[in-house]
This record gives C-alpha cells, structure tokens and sequence, in this order.
C-alpha cells in the first residue's frame, strides 16, 4: 500500500507550483533561520496568515519547507559567526566554529549541510513505512488513550527534559490554564474572563509563539550584546567535492545519530538533546577523541544528523496522532485546524492525497533545500553582517505584523509584547518555554479528552489504567514524572555521581 | 537572581489563586452531564500554586549571589522595549506602517547613529515593501491611519 500511495504523493509534490512554494519555504525559512530572534516555530507563525487562501498541500509544502530552511540556517550561524540560531545547533558549534577559524568554514559547512540531509532522509524514510501504521493503530484510540499520549508528552519534557522539573510542570501548568480562558465549548460557560470581553477569545498560541520566541528572543539577544564576529565561508565546489569524498568514512556516526535523532524526535522538545547525545556519543566512540571541541569533521557530522533527523521525526506524531513534537509543528497543527483538516489518524483515509502530498514533499524539500544552502551560503551569511540597529527594529515590525494577521486585532499586538517580556524572564530563569506553547496548542484536546473519558468511566481515574494501551502508555508517563524524584536517589544508591548533561528544550 | 525568582513564583501563585477562585465559582466538581467547567482549571491550578509554592522554599533556600540583570543589561533591553511599546500605541492612531516607519527610523538614529540617508531610505523602504506585498499581493489587511485613508485605501 505504501508504494503507489507515495508516488500519487509526488504526483502532488512536483507540480511547479507546489515547487515554487518549496524553494519560496527554503529561501524565507534559511533566512529566519539565520536571523536571530526569529526560529522555524514563530517563523511559521508569523507566515500562517497567509496560508489561508492557499490549498491546504501547497500551504503546508510552504511551511514544512521553511521549517527545513530553519533547521539548515542554525548551522550556517553556528558555523561562521559561533551563534546557534537555534537551541539544537549549539552542539555545532563546538567543532564547527573552530573549523571555520581554521580556514575550513567551507568543509565544516559542506558536511553540516550534507550531514542535515542525511539525517533528514533516514527520517522520512522511517516516516513513509512507519506513518501509514501507527494511523493504523491511532484509528482505534478512545478518549483515555489519546488523553494518556498526551499525558505521556507532556510527561517527558518533566522526565527527560533536563533543568529543574518543576518548573517545566510549571509551564505546562500555565499553558494549559491559558488554554482554559474563553468560552467552554461543552457547557457554554465563560471562563477565567472576570467579564471583560476581550478575554472572550482566549489566548492564540501563534500570539505566544510570536511573543516568546520572536520578542523574548530579541530581549535576550540585545541583553548579551550583540556582537557578529564572523569568519569568511570559503565555500566553493571544489571544496564541496572534496568534504564530499571524505564524509563515506563517517557512514557509523552517521548511522548511529540517525537513529538518535528519530528516536528522541518524536518525542517532544527531542531535537536538542539529540544533537548533544549525539555528540557525546561520537565523541565516546571516535579513535581520535581529543581532536573534538577543536575543530573536527566528525564533530559536526554527528550533532547535525541527529538535530535534523529529530526536526523531521517530530513530523510523524503530529500526522498521525494529532500530537505535535515541537513548537514547529504544534504551529502547522493549528495550520491544519484552521485549513479545515481534522490532525490525526483520520487524516490517512480522509485525505490521503494531503498526508501523501507533505510526504513526498518532504522529500523533494530536503533535496531542494541543500542543493540551495550549498549554492547560496555567502548570501545567506551576509544577512548577518545587516547592522544591528536595522535588524532590531525589523524584527519587531515583522512579529507585530505576523501577530495582526492571525484576527485582525490589536489587542493581539499587545499580548505579542506581554509574552516577549514573560518569555524574557522565564527564559533567563530556567522556565521552558516549548511545554507551554504545547499546552496552550494541545489544553482544548486534553481536557476535551479527559472529560469523555471521566464520562465513560463515570468520574474513576482507574479507566487510563485497566484498558490495555492506555494502562502502558500511563504507566510510563508516570515513570516520566517520577524520574526526578528517582534519579539522584538511584546516584545515591549507585555511589556515583555522574555529570548531567543539562540541555534546554528546542 | 533569587529576588527575580521569588518575584516570579509569588505572581505565579498569586495568578492560580485567581483560577482557583474562578473555578471554584464556576463549580469544580460532577455536574449533570460529566466534570463540570471549573473542574479541569481546578486541579491545574491546585498543582500549580502547591509546585510554586516548592519553587518559592527552593529559591529561597538557595543563595548564590548571581544578579538576574545587570543595569547595562537592563538598559539595552528597555531600549528596544520602550520605542517598540510607543510603537505599537501609535499603531492605535496613524496605523501600523506609518508607526512602523517613524519606529524603525528613530531606532536606527538613536541606537544605530547611521546616516540620515540610509535612515530615511530604510524606514520608508521597509514600509512601503511589506505594504506592497501584504496589502497588495497576499491581501492580508494591516491597521490603516489618516494617511492610507488620504490615500484611498
């Protein structure tokens, strides 16, 4: 069945229209990249309301392809001018900004791109077998299984998402209540709105998303001063070829990260600690392991393999069970949602021709995408060396106008700054900002969820237990939340006390 | 840094007391037809006061004398944050690209010192680019003031 399904799928995904919107995503999406204050997720978002005219394939071939360009983009920054544009680059720069100072910017970006692509195909093959399955078995979920996935998502950023637990459950917890404000759709009640009317409408997610990461982003930026000390590209084919001859002797990292990446990647916020497991773990397992941190091939290889590899993993939750892996694609859900699709396992019999269409498009995206970061580095580094005074200004302006478009209102331009400060402080305080965009994107659901549930059970928690899948995948939420609490009592017992590696959430 | 913690975890507390009280008005517990509304922002709430509550023992418990923002920090931050407020206020009356162009001009004289050329050339530029391209080619309206409607649009 998977086969004929994908080739309808690039019947879809090379009409040059859908094309041109490939190369359009890459180009803005490797720009966002770039640019400092403005990542895949709020670059989505500021680019949804234009969508909304568009068919919903070519719309989403749109915004898939800029996510690509934003995951290429953070290598180039990481790179040449030793800034992660992205939480998942930071890994980069550890060999590739002492790579380019060598006088080797050209190979380590050769293979970050090389490696980006890598780790992308390994994932969308994984998506095209894997897909159309867990659809398959997503079809026969009730309420208590999709409440306990989602209870299982949330689960792993307390568990596995490193920094103190409690303030990640803590921005979860805020997500959620935002998510609560407004009109109760099952008993018509307002709620949280203490009688003011523009409370009515509730919260937008792509409002916060614009706000946390885009102007939050800013905040934090200008506070470090900002300084671009950037190296040249050195980027030529010659180059290329040769970077190209010697990546085959890496075919074990780039297997091994592969495998890192799509295994944290559908799970939420797995990018980043993807790139850093990778990594260590390259680092672990290489002959010349005192080489990493100066300026190794390898050490660049391994990071990115996994980061782009998790990027497009956190696609395959979010088609298939309605459940996003990352800021990025809880804003294309809300795409879905407002293009008339229903995200989830329905979508696999309903529109076939939409699921198989992003497919195939990830495909042809990806191949577009490094063909262009290739030809077009010097360009794309030049967007940096823009002066400061400009861009600040220009980014503002860009959010401000992304967060109009959503409802025309500008009230929505005034939470956009409310959140740029809240995403300020909780940022430079250890508060996760990924759980609560998740939360606020996923509140309605849950608690729709949990309230059908509690229905068929008739108020006992005991019914995401005693049904079969539901009671697994409760079970190991559950472990998830306790693992803060086991764990240094586990070091204890152990008698050792081995180094955490602390990673922030993508 | 433990003053911007305890601040931070007392507002938090502070905000799911004032769920709390709404949802305990709106009834938290089994109504006719299931949970009744208040229910799920009850417990949310309930989890939120008693784990800020946690944060604030921890915060204050801890006492390494990092400062959460120098005044240099700070002051390069209200410099972005002030004009951008007074931009978006004055979005209000002459509408979001005239507020955008005097914005973005002042920034760049103020912070930026360029040349009064390339500011005059950018903070009319930018402007009158994404007027073009949102009003005109993705039809995607913007706030309008005095000087679009003298335009006619």
């Amino acid at each position: 069945m998977g086969i004929e399904n994908l080739i309808l799928g690039f019947h879809i995904a090379i009409t040059p229209f859908n094309l041109f919107m490939a190369v359009v995503g890459i180009l803005l999406g490797t720009i966002i990249g770039v640019l400092p204050g403005l990542g895949g997720a709020n670059g989505v978002a500021i680019l949804l309301p234009v969508t909304f005219t568009m068919p919903p394939t070519s719309a989403i071939i749109l915004l898939t392809s800029i996510y690509w360009g934003a995951l290429f983009g953070g290598a180039i920054t990481s790179i040449l001018f030793n800034i992660p544009g992205e939480p998942w680059s930071v890994a980069t720069t550890f060999d590739g900004y002492p790579m380019a100072r060598q006088g080797q910017g050209g190979a380590a970006l050769t293979a970050a791109f090389t490696s980006s692509f890598v780790g992308a195909f390994f994932s969308i093959v994984f998506i095209t077998f894997f897909a159309p399955l867990l659809a398959q078995i997503a079809l026969r979920f009730g309420p208590p299984e999709i409440f306990a996935i989602q209870f299982l998502t949330f689960s792993s950023f307390v568990g596995l998402g490193g920094g103190n637990p409690l303030k990640s459950l803590v921005s979860i917890l805020i997500g959620f209540i935002l998510a609560t404000v407004g009109l109760d759709i099952v008993t018509g009640q307002l709620r949280l709105t203490f009688g003011i009317t523009e409370l009515m409408r509730g919260f937008d997610f792509i409002i916060a998303v614009i706000g946390l990461f885009g102007i939050g982003e800013i905040l934090l930026s200008v506070e470090e001063g900002l300084t671009f000390r950037g190296t040249r590209t050195g980027m030529n084919l010659r180059v290329v070829l040769d970077t190209w001859k010697t990546l085959p002797r890496y075919w074990r990292t780039f297997v091994r990260s592969s495998f890192i990446g799509f295994w944290m990647g559908f799970k939420p916020g797995g990018a980043t600690p993807a790139s850093f497991m990778s990594y260590a773990f390259a680092k672990r397992f290489s002959k010349n392991a005192d080489r990493f941190g100066k300026g190794d091939l390898e050490g660049v290889v391994a990071p990115e393999t996994a980061a782009h590899a998790a990027g497009v993993a956190a696609i395959l939750p979010m088609i298939t069970l309605g459940i996003p892996g990352s800021p990025t694609a809880a804003v294309m859900l809300g795409g879905l949602i407002i293009w008339g699709l229903q995200p989830g396992p329905l979508l696999f019999k309903e529109n076939p021709d939409f699921v198989w269409g992003l497919i195939a498009s990830m495909y042809t995206g990806n191949i577009i995408g490094v063909l262009m970061v290739l030809a077009f580095v010097p360009l794309f580094a030049a967007i940096l060396r823009i002066p400061f005074a400009i861009l600040t200004p220009l980014i503002v302006v860009v959010c401000a106008i992304g967060s109009y478009a959503v409802h025309n209102s500008m009230l929505d331009i005034w939470y956009m700054l409310i959140f740029g400060v809240v995403g300020y402080v909780f940022k430079k305080l250890d508060y996760p900002l990924a759980p609560l965009v998740l939360a606020l994107v996923l509140g309605d659901m849950a608690e729709n969820a949990l309230r059908q549930s509690l229905i068929m059970s008739q108020g006992s928690l005991a019914i995401f237990f005693n049904r079969p899948i539901a009671g697994v995948i409760t079970a190991v939420a559950v472990f998830f939340f306790i693992l803060p609490i086991i764990t240094p009592w586990w070091r204890k017992l152990k008698g050792a006390s081995a180094p955490t590696v602390q990673t922030s959430h993508n | 840094m433990r003053a911007a913690e305890l601040v931070t975890a007392s507002v938090l507390v502070f905000l799911g007391g004032v769920v709390l009280f709404d949802a305990v008005r709106l009834g938290f517990g089994w109504g006719p037809d299931g949970p009744r509304s208040g229910f799920f922002p009850f417990w949310l709430a309930l989890i939120m006061v008693i784990v800020c509550g946690v944060i604030l023992v921890q915060a204050a418990l801890d006492n390494r004398g990092k400062s959460f923002v120098s005044r240099e920090q700070l002051n390069s931050v209200l410099k972005v944050l002030w004009p951008a407020t007074a931009a978006v206020a004055l979005m209000h009356f002459v509408g979001l690209y005239v507020a955008s162009a005097l914005y973005m001009g002042f920034y760049m004289r103020w912070v930026g010192r360029h040349s009064w050329v390339a500011v005059v050339a950018i903070a009319l530029g930018i402007p009158i680019g994404s007027f073009l391209v949102f009003e005109k080619w993705f039809l995607v309206p913007m706030p309008k003031g005095p000087l679009e409607q003298w335009l006619g649009y």
